[in-house]
């Protein structure tokens, strides 16, 4: 799947007393985590707790104020040289985060191109991909989701499980070595939020590493390797997400698996 | 009340000052269409300006750099706070004076980087659109940013995470949706700009519709049907521009609505259909309308 095969003894996101600021408010204090090649982990806890932002930290959508944090073993946003460590540029940045794909709640599609143009966008302006074969691998990716025949649809023509379907497919056209997903079903409706599943499970078997926030506890029982618990800046509990979800071991989680389950 | 309008426009059409007849035999005279060519072309020109100077500033004051921002903050702040009239004044004024000979030296070594000779006359098309384009930039710069800042920000953040630059981003993501909210606006504009064009009539004495037809009634003395003449140019024009808005806003409204507003073509067609079904559902009376659903 993705272009350099990365080294399975090696952590694909190592988080170490990751801290994060939004003036005085402290949202994320001191979050360590490791995510290793081919895991699929996924994330709970209520609203506000610093989930979608320890996400955003991970692509550089958000600085870190402290603490370590890696992806494939190169620190996220900076280069360290001689002990020090210096800021990236721009595209250096860019090229880092088209390396990860983000998934997110409000599908945030382009609307002024079709579906498929939205699928290849990244591939050619990002990566310079002949328009050709961008074309091509995205009816791929379409087919792949199930949506082969609405290439030529614009996003309000699509369902909210379409448009999700199609923005899994825009960030896997840039072959990435990691995907964040942060709440995809949580706009969707009911009966919509399978076929979303679905897809995510499929990437799942394929061998995609993954961090899922979600507050479907089915797919973090089925799917997920490990399952965090996150509240108010902190992780609660972490573990084998069957070993939590029948038996959690701090009241915190009790209460609030009990009011998603 | 119709009495009253009846007799205003017989009133009006039959008036001697207002000279129909004169206005109907110069509406078209080869002067005349220059003028009005010329105003067009002026107010094409120098809303070209305005746009293009208003994007780069409207980025210019959303740069993360203070220096950047600040320096796009005080053009908008000089151009926007002066009439447009004394700046088109100021411009003229330079044009008049590079009219004469002006060369520019490097001090002391006696070489000449730029000289004009007496004769050669400074445009007064570059002035006049020197003048309104970059009074245009200051207000354009507002559109586009009030444009930008319409899209969401969960588009920069779907771009970036595919990898975009920030230019980038603005250029693919940002600015095409944007043009939803800058269009309409900018239509305005260049309609205000087509009829702003007649200042420079006066500013710099360029020769477009209005100065046109100064020029013969300064002679003849035929004052309200010249102004008339120029007026239903320009209403001929602003009429063009208004229907060339719409279907540029038709254009941009692509993926925002499911469905696109009709043209005023096809609205002429649906008003001439829904008149026949209508005449046709006249005569068939007997149908019942709707029929109510039986519950057992
Ligand atoms: N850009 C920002 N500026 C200021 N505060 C922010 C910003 N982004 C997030 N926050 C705050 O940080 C806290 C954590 O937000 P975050 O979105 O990470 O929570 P979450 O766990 O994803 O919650 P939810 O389940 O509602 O999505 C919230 O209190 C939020 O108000
Ligand atoms: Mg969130």
């Amino acid at each position: 799947m993705s272009a350099g095969e990365p080294a399975l003894g090696r952590p694909m996101v190592l988080a170490e007393g990751v801290r994060k600021s939004f003036g005085r408010v402290e949202v994320l204090r001191g979050i360590d985590m490791q995510v290793m090649p081919r895991e699929v982990v996924v994330i709970i806890g209520p609203s506000g707790s610093g989930k979608s932002t320890f996400l955003r930290c991970i692509n550089h959508l958000e600085k870190i104020n402290a603490g370590r944090l890696w992806v494939d073993g190169e620190l996220v946003g900076y280069r360290q040289r001689g002990g020090k460590l210096h800021e990236l540029k721009e595209n250096e940045v860019a090229r880092k985060r088209s390396e990860i794909g983000m998934v997110f709640q409000s599908f945030n599609l382009f609307p002024h191109m079709t579906a498929i143009e939205n699928v290849m966008v990244g591939p050619v302006q990002v990566k310079g991909e002949s328009k050709a074969e961008a074309r091509g691998r995205a009816q791929g990716l379409l087919d792949r989701v199930g949506l082969g025949d609405r290439g030529d649809a614009h996003p309000a023509q699509l369902s909210g499980g379409q448009q999700q379907r199609v923005a899994i497919a825009r960030a896997l056209a840039m072959q990435p070595k990691l995907m964040l997903f942060d709440e995809p079903t949580s706009a969707l409706d009911p009966e919509l939020v399978g076929e979303v599943l679905d897809a995510m499970r499929g990437l799942a078997a394929e061998g995609m590493t993954m961090i899922v926030v979600t507050h479907e506890i089915g797919f973090a029982r089925e799917v997920g390797d490990a399952l965090v618990f996150m509240d108010g800046g902190v992780i609660v509990e972490a573990g084998n997400p069957r070993e939590i979800i029948a038996n959690p071991q701090h009241e915190r989680t009790k209460q609030f698996l009990s009011k998603v389950l | 009340m119709l009495y009253l309008l009846v007799a205003l426009i017989h009133g009006l059409a039959t008036n001697p000052n207002f000279q129909w007849g004169l206005i109907g035999h110069n509406l078209f005279d080869g002067f005349v269409l220059k003028g009005a060519v010329r105003t067009l072309m002026l107010t094409f020109l120098s809303m070209l300006v305005g746009v293009a100077l208003g994007t780069i500033l409207a980025i210019m004051r959303m740069s993360p750099v203070p220096i950047v921002s600040g320096a796009a903050w005080v053009y908008i702040w000089f151009f926007r706070g002066t009439p447009v009239y004394v700046q088109l004044l100021f411009w003229g004024s330079i044009a008049a004076l590079t009219g004469q000979h002006v060369a520019v030296q490097i001090p002391l070594t006696g070489i000449v980087l730029f000289h004009t000779s007496p004769t050669q006359l400074v445009p007064l098309l570059l002035a006049a659109v020197l003048g309104l384009g970059l009074n245009e930039g200051a207000y354009m710069a507002e559109i586009v940013r009030a444009g930008i800042l319409s899209v969401g920000e969960g588009q920069v953040e779907a771009a970036s995470s595919l990898g975009m630059r920030r230019l980038q981003t603005l250029r693919l993501i940002v600015l095409p949706q944007a043009m939803r909210v800058i269009i309409p606006p900018t239509g305005n504009e260049t309609i205000g700009m087509l009829k702003t064009t007649s200042l420079v009539s006066a500013a710099l004495a360029y020769d477009e519709l209005l100065q046109s037809v100064t020029l013969v009634y300064q002679v003849t003395y035929q004052i309200i049907p010249w102004l008339l003449i120029a007026s239903i140019w320009y209403l001929v024009m602003t009429s063009v521009l208004t229907l060339g808005q719409f279907y540029l806003e038709r254009h941009f409204a692509r993926g925002a609505t499911r469905s696109l507003p009709p043209t005023p073509l096809q609205r002429l067609r649906a008003l001439f259909v829904r008149n026949l079904t209508m005449f046709h559902a006249r005569q068939a009376t007997e149908s019942p309308t709707r029929t109510r659903r039986e519950w057992p």
